[in-house]
């Protein structure tokens, strides 16, 4: 923990616990005393709101585990009976199915959020480096998750996911049958999927508790990157950040609700609908809406292997991103050429996810009379992810001139809050000769 | 990011709406159904008569697999509340409905072993499941020219457009087949198919069944009755999901200003 800890147990209990195992200290030195810079803001709230996410998702996985079949005959009617017979099964399987995309549009909030404000810089390079392992976790168990239905796109998402291991030299056909346990895809993979699936979230619960150890050393960056200085430039934790993240996490929950009760279908393909059938070809396959942008770098590839890879490739660049960024400013608020770069970066996983969702052949609306079609899209996004990580960070560190930076985080503080005075008060001064 | 959501889902939309380059689908006609909307609910009356549909049209040819006799009592469902001497009753358990018990009993199945270990048929019971018109997958096809009738058990959540999309689909007939399009035998043209191009003939004409509530059984009027059915048996907690979601709404709004009007309370001393 970063600084002495201030917690004194007062009574006899607390002070008998204390002298053998220190839960209660350990408690109050994380989430209570802890010193947190003063100038966080709502992008700060995700951390929060995906542990809720992760509770979430075990809590209702639990439940459903008990009611699902891992049978290649009966998973589907499994989940149907869920949805029909068991008492609010359809409520615990919409929270779960919702809350799969929740979690992920949450964890991408949270590493854009990371990026921008240079957060996996040092100090912090373990903390981003676990967070990325926690995000590929994530994937497994969502894909794994996914196919668990055994709807058609299960089926068939299962098949062309485990199918890229078949592009690796030598090993690669092996590979594939001892992922499949079998000669195909079949019941063998739908059990160790359902076991893995089961397992997954708990290492996912045990990186977090790395993350958060990782976190709590060198304590949280903000907004302006500047590290904390002295006491003045932090709160405690509480009550300060668990009303602001709690608030934080009561809108995100009114988005989670309106997809759980009035569009719980949304995110998800209505092939799934369809039970798994090795036979019919779906026309699409495509991955979950998260899953897209990995897809469209897929496929920007003419050769699988090196699709493969270049798709692997896309998370792993994420672990050395640390060592990429040369320049010594964290926050892109006093980065002037980065901060633009961030937002075509934005734009390109965006991009990337659109184009990983359409037919590659398809000509994109607006461009199709100048030929590029989705296949194009995604091949110069790719070459911009790619360029981003590996030629603009690295190169901007040297050419960029970083706009001068406050002195400290309270002085940024109330630079800024003279502004919003100033403002005020220019505002309000017509007011009288009205 | 939620109009990125929007979008995405969106674009997941027109890709399945998007036709094979060589027949132009079309999109599903807009209707309004009852249950349409964040307040929408079933029309009992429509369900009633789109099960009749299915029981006296598509059964035929097309199974549930997924649905008990007991399901069209289950709270929600058309036979929740039924007549009796004239008052309507609610039944909290649908397997004591006499209505629900009355059309079970219609369908026989076999029953469980006697004591002699012979089975022996039985009058269905509101547990059984809809009576399935094939034993096997093979059997389906042999019957239907190769081309197996789906379980229409969730299709309104397994077809893009969902009720629409089946009202459209049972009204699609009547459309000018392209003259470059070539049908084989047994194959029919109806655009709002995915290909344009279905196995199964028309089902459809004006006057085809006699309702037992006295409706007219036009074609329209049994295509939108059956989607109403399908609509109902793939989601038959729509409503209490809906009611549900209201309430969590109004709790959560209310929760997220206390939680606001806190924290404004408890930063209020501090620059920030």
């Amino acid at each position: 923990m970063s600084g002495p800890s201030t917690y004194e147990p007062k009574t006899g209990v607390t002070r008998w616990l204390d002298s053998r195992m220190p839960i209660v200290r350990l408690g109050w030195d994380s989430f209570v005393d802890f010193p947190t810079p003063r100038n966080l803001n709502y992008w700060y709230t995700f951390g929060g709101i995906l542990s809720v996410c992760l509770v979430i998702q075990i809590v209702t996985g639990i439940v459903l585990a008990m009611h699902y079949v891992p049978h290649v005959d009966m998973a589907f009617a499994s989940v149907q009976r869920i949805d029909r017979d068991v008492n609010y099964g359809w409520l615990i399987r919409s929270i779960h199915a919702v809350g799969a995309s929740m979690f992920f549009l949450a964890v991408y909030m949270h590493i854009f959020r990371g990026l921008y404000y240079g957060s996996y810089k040092a100090p912090r390079e373990l903390l981003w480096i676990l967070g990325v392992v926690i995000y590929l976790l994530m994937m497994a168990a969502a894909f794994m998750g996914y196919v668990l239905p055994w709807g058609q796109m299960s089926y068939w998402g299962a098949m062309v996911i485990t199918n890229l291991f078949g592009a690796l030299p030598v090993i690669g056909q092996p590979v594939v049958e001892w992922l499949w346990g079998g000669f195909s895809v079949g019941n063998e993979t739908l059990n160790r999927f359902f076991s893995l699936h089961y397992l997954i979230p708990f290492l996912i619960a045990g990186v977090v508790g790395l993350h958060i150890w990782a976190l709590h050393v060198p304590g949280n960056n903000n907004p302006t990157g500047i590290s904390v200085k002295t006491k003045a430039d932090t709160l405690p934790f509480h009550p300060y950040y668990t009303t602001k993240d709690g608030f934080g996490i009561v809108l995100f929950f009114i988005i989670f609700a309106f997809f759980v009760f009035y569009w719980p279908d949304a995110l998800g393909h209505a092939d799934n609908y369809i039970p798994a059938d090795p036979l019919v070809t779906p026309s699409h396959i495509v991955p979950e809406w998260y899953l897209l942008p990995f897809y469209a770098i897929l496929r920007a590839v003419p050769n699988t292997l090196g699709g493969v890879v270049l798709m692997f490739g896309a998370i792993g660049v994420l672990f050395i991103l640390p060592w990429l960024d040369t320049s010594k400013v964290r926050s892109m608020r006093y980065r002037p050429l980065a901060r633009w770069f961030f937002g075509f970066f934005v734009i390109a996983c965006l991009g990337l996810g659109w184009a990983g969702a359409e037919n590659p052949d398809y000509p994109v609306p607006g461009l199709g009379a100048i030929g590029v079609d989705f296949l194009l899209m995604g091949r110069v996004l790719t070459i911009y992810y790619f360029a981003y990580f590996l030629v603009i960070l690295p190169v901007l560190g040297f050419v960029e001139k970083p706009k001068a930076r406050p002195a400290s985080i309270e002085a940024a503080v109330l630079e800024e809050a003279a502004a919003r005075k100033g403002r005020a008060s220019k505002a309000a001064q017509p007011a009288p000769a009205e | 990011m939620k109009t990125i959501h929007a979008l995405l889902a969106a674009a997941l939309g027109a890709l399945a709406l998007a036709a094979p380059a060589a027949a132009a689908d079309r999109s599903p006609e807009p209707h309004q159904f009852s249950f349409d909307g964040p307040f929408g609910s079933y029309d009992r009356a429509a369900v009633q008569r789109g099960f009749q549909v299915y029981m006296e049209v598509c059964s035929a040819c097309h199974g549930m697999e997924h649905m008990r006799f007991r399901h069209l009592g289950d709270r929600g469902g058309p036979f929740e509340e039924v007549p009796i001497g004239g008052e309507m009753v609610r039944f909290d358990n649908p397997n004591d409905n006499p209505v629900v018990m009355a059309i079970a009993a219609e369908y026989m199945i076999d029953g469980e072993p006697d004591e002699f270990g012979d089975v022996n048929e039985r009058p269905r019971i509101p547990a059984d499941p809809f009576p399935y018109p094939y034993d096997n997958v093979q059997q389906g096809r042999a019957a239907n020219a190769g081309a197996y009738p789906p379980d229409l058990s969730v299709i309104t959540k397994a077809r893009y457009g969902g009720a629409e999309y089946i009202r459209s689909l049972m009204l699609g007939y009547d459309y000018e087949p392209p003259a470059d399009l070539e049908l084989r035998a047994g194959n029919y043209y109806n655009p709002y198919m995915y290909g344009s191009v279905i196995a199964m003939p028309p089902q459809l004409q004006d006057g085809l069944i006699s309702y037992e509530d006295g409706t007219e059984a036009t074609a329209e009027q049994m295509a939108e009755d059956v989607a109403h059915f399908f609509a109902w048996a793939s989601d038959p907690h729509m409503e209490s999901r809906k009611s549900m979601g209201l309430m969590v709404m109004i709790y959560l709004i209310i929760l997220a200003g206390l939680l606001f009007a806190t924290y404004r309370q408890v930063w209020s001393k501090i620059e920030h």
